[in-house]
């Protein structure tokens, strides 16, 4: 998994609340059996009409906002269903940090197996941070994850709060699954006492 | 020892390893499988030359994005896509040597109704699916969730999940409910109450009488919408309906198994004073028949209220209320009761089986549909097998519903069976997000008896007036 250490960029603003899994990369993308190649697809339904054409009014079509690495987001983002494709769009996009009050639990929990940063700030930092995503490209943010900051383009800054193994993993693009290998023998002797606890399983 | 609640003490049953910042290993008990979640995780173990830990507690079925017409056996009929993504599972299964119940098997259906159907779920397992009406499963007193692909990788191969413990909710729902409210009215009405992430960080465990009084179907269609109010996973304490339920299922434990399980699970309930860090309650005589008007489940009113006016609203709820209502195409003010349809559709996780069909029917007995286009999609094979027996089948038949085979269908319009644009649907299911049903198309959520009432005379209709 990428590394992510400090980021400075673009941030587009999404202020809509409840954005969910469906709007971030709707059903008919979910058909491939690849990770890759989504961010085409990326808010498919909000970003194109019926023909296939760019909605010109869609934030991430706005020639200011094409490159934006970092989304500032309202309330709720990423509810809806456990589809991994939404992560992995938005990365595909180039979007590596999601700045929002809140987040549903299985996206959320997606992000860090993917090297994207979601961060939960209070809703006025949130606003602060939404007025200055609305200045444009020249308006960049800084996402420093070691130091659990983000940087608004005036140099105001906001403390975020972040699980120190997820923080660790992120830091350090660190596999999961290897991880949890190191572990086997606590899983081996579980599974054991397990076995007698509760044979039925 | 200190009190517990029913999540305490099913989650202290599976730590199968604790690190100083409090990360766990969680073990889990079944890992269930479905052809649109798990191939870039099988992918992933075969790159990292890895196999499956248990395949024995893995369980595979193909639903989301399957056919529900005839001569779905044959790859042709399905869109090459979908196929390629059946086969996968196909191989899948085969290659790692999982349980797996193909399309031309009876037992075929949607996941989270097969996994209960066969006995596979059971009280006190952790039970983990890509997928998130996982939370389904919470119905038997089992800590279940959804999980992402990564996730899903990370359970073939290790049998466990990396998590912090969630905090402890409960909802309880007093009292008797009134005539003509359901299982699924309470879902949605608790959803309309703390709003779509009222439930972020919690575990829900669902109590009081009118939890107690619903059968185990209605107890599912519950705990199936946890995660539309926001929540990790939603729990009911198994009861003597929970265990006759289970017991005699293909994979239920038998004979001094059986015994053996029947004593631990009676121990699966909350203590009296365990700690709650949110509690909710509704008294169950207050809750009516519901239908959402909006985008988002928590958009939820009783069927007998009017549109709301998006000013009526705080904060950045006004522009997404103005934003559903656009997207609706209602208008402020306007009665639910008015609101015409187009198509129904009865199915889905979260109200496909055959007590639903049941409620469905009852209401459509010698009546004909008044819409374009409505079809029931039995949540599986054996369910549908049943509603024929039950004679179910011929009452939507000459309805003039379609009758189709199992799988996930319109919920998510995965397969061919979608809406068109600006058209209006009367769903059973769980998501009324923008486009869910296809590109443009408009949902309202609500029971099955509801939506059959709005088959028969083509709106949104109080069933209470029916019956």
């Amino acid at each position: 998994m990428e590394k992510f250490e400090k980021l400075t960029g673009i941030a587009a603003p999404m202020p809509l609340v409840n954005i969910d899994t469906d709007m971030i990369i709707p059903k008919q993308f979910l058909k491939t059996i690849k990770r890759s190649g989504l961010g085409v697809n990326l808010f498919d339904e909000m970003r194109y009409d019926d023909a296939g054409n760019e909605i010109p009014d869609f934030v991430l079509n706005k020639p200011q906002y094409r490159d934006a690495e970092i989304l500032v987001a309202g309330d709720n983002f990423g509810c809806g269903s456990s589809r991994e494709h939404a992560p992995w769009a938005l990365k595909d996009f180039g979007i590596r940090s999601v700045i929002s009050t809140s987040f549903a639990d299985i996206f959320y929990n997606n992000c860090f197996k993917n090297g994207i940063l979601p961060i939960v700030l209070p809703k006025e930092a949130v606003e602060v941070l939404m007025k200055d995503a609305e200045k444009g490209s020249n308006a960049r943010m800084t996402v420093d994850l070691e130091n659990q900051t983000v940087t608004s383009s005036d140099g105001e800054s906001f403390s975020f709060e972040l699980d120190s193994f997820k923080k660790h993993c992120l830091m350090n693009g660190l596999d999961d699954i290897g991880l949890t290998m190191e572990k086997a023998s606590a899983i081996d002797s579980f599974e054991a006492q397990a076995s007698q606890a509760r044979p039925w399983v | 020892m200190s009190p517990k609640t029913l999540y305490d003490k099913i989650w202290d049953a599976h730590v199968a390893h604790e690190s100083d910042d409090g990360t766990c290993l969680l073990y889990i008990d079944r890992h269930l499988v479905h052809e649109v979640t798990s191939p870039q995780a099988f992918e992933g173990l075969r790159m990292a030359g890895r196999s499956v830990r248990a395949p024995d507690k893995t369980i595979a079925v193909p639903d989301h994005n399957v056919p529900t017409t005839p001569g779905r056996e044959d790859p042709k009929n399905m869109t090459e896509d979908s196929a390629i993504q059946v086969a996968a599972l196909d191989k899948n299964a085969k290659d790692f040597g999982i349980h797996y119940y193909p399309v031309s098997d009876v037992r075929q259906g949607i996941v989270h109704i097969v996994g209960p159907e066969q006995g596979w779920t059971l009280p006190g397992m952790t039970v983990v699916c890509g997928d998130s009406h996982t939370a389904t499963h919470g119905a038997f007193g089992a800590l279940a969730h959804g999980i992402g692909t990564s996730e899903v990788e990370h359970v073939l191969a290790t049998q466990t999940l990396i998590q912090k413990k969630s905090k402890n909710m409960k909802v309880e729902i007093t009292g008797k409910l009134r005539p003509g409210v359901t299982a699924k009215d309470i879902t949605l009405s608790v959803i309309g109450k703390t709003g779509t992430a009222g439930g972020t960080g919690y575990v829900i465990e669902y109590c009081g009488e009118a939890i107690r009084d619903l059968s185990m179907e209605g107890r599912m269609t519950v705990c199936n919408m946890a995660i539309e109010g926001g929540a990790r996973a939603g729990l009911i304490a198994p009861d003597e309906k929970t265990f006759e339920y289970v017991k005699g299922r293909p994979h239920a434990p038998k004979g001094a198994q059986w015994e053996a399980a029947l004593t631990w699970w009676k121990t699966l309930f909350s203590d009296e004073d365990a700690h709650w860090d949110k509690v909710i309650t509704i008294k169950g005589e207050d809750i009516a028949p519901v239908v959402t008007w909006g985008t988002s489940p928590e958009d939820v009113l009783p069927i007998t209220a009017e549109v709301p006016a998006p000013e009526s609203f705080e904060g950045g709820k006004v522009g997404a209320a103005k934003r559903s209502i656009e997207y609706m195409g209602l208008t402020p003010g306007q009665k639910l009761s008015d609101i015409e349809i187009d198509t129904v559709f009865i199915g889905s996780c979260t109200n496909g089986r055959i007590e639903d069909l049941r409620a469905a029917a009852e209401i459509l007995k010698g009546k004909k549909i008044a819409v374009k286009r409505a079809m029931v999609v039995p949540g599986s094979g054996l369910v549908r097998a049943q509603a024929e027996e039950e004679g179910l089948a011929d009452i939507f038949k000459e309805a003039g519903f379609e009758w189709r085979l199992a799988g996930c269908s319109m919920c998510l319009a995965m397969n061919p069976d979608q809406l068109a644009p600006g058209e209006r649907c009367a769903a059973t299911s769980n998501r009324n997000f923008e486009g869910r049903q296809g590109r443009g198309g408009r949902t309202h959520l609500m029971s099955p008896a509801m939506a059959a009432a709005a088959a028969i005379t083509g709106k949104l209709t109080d069933v209470r007036e029916m019956m």
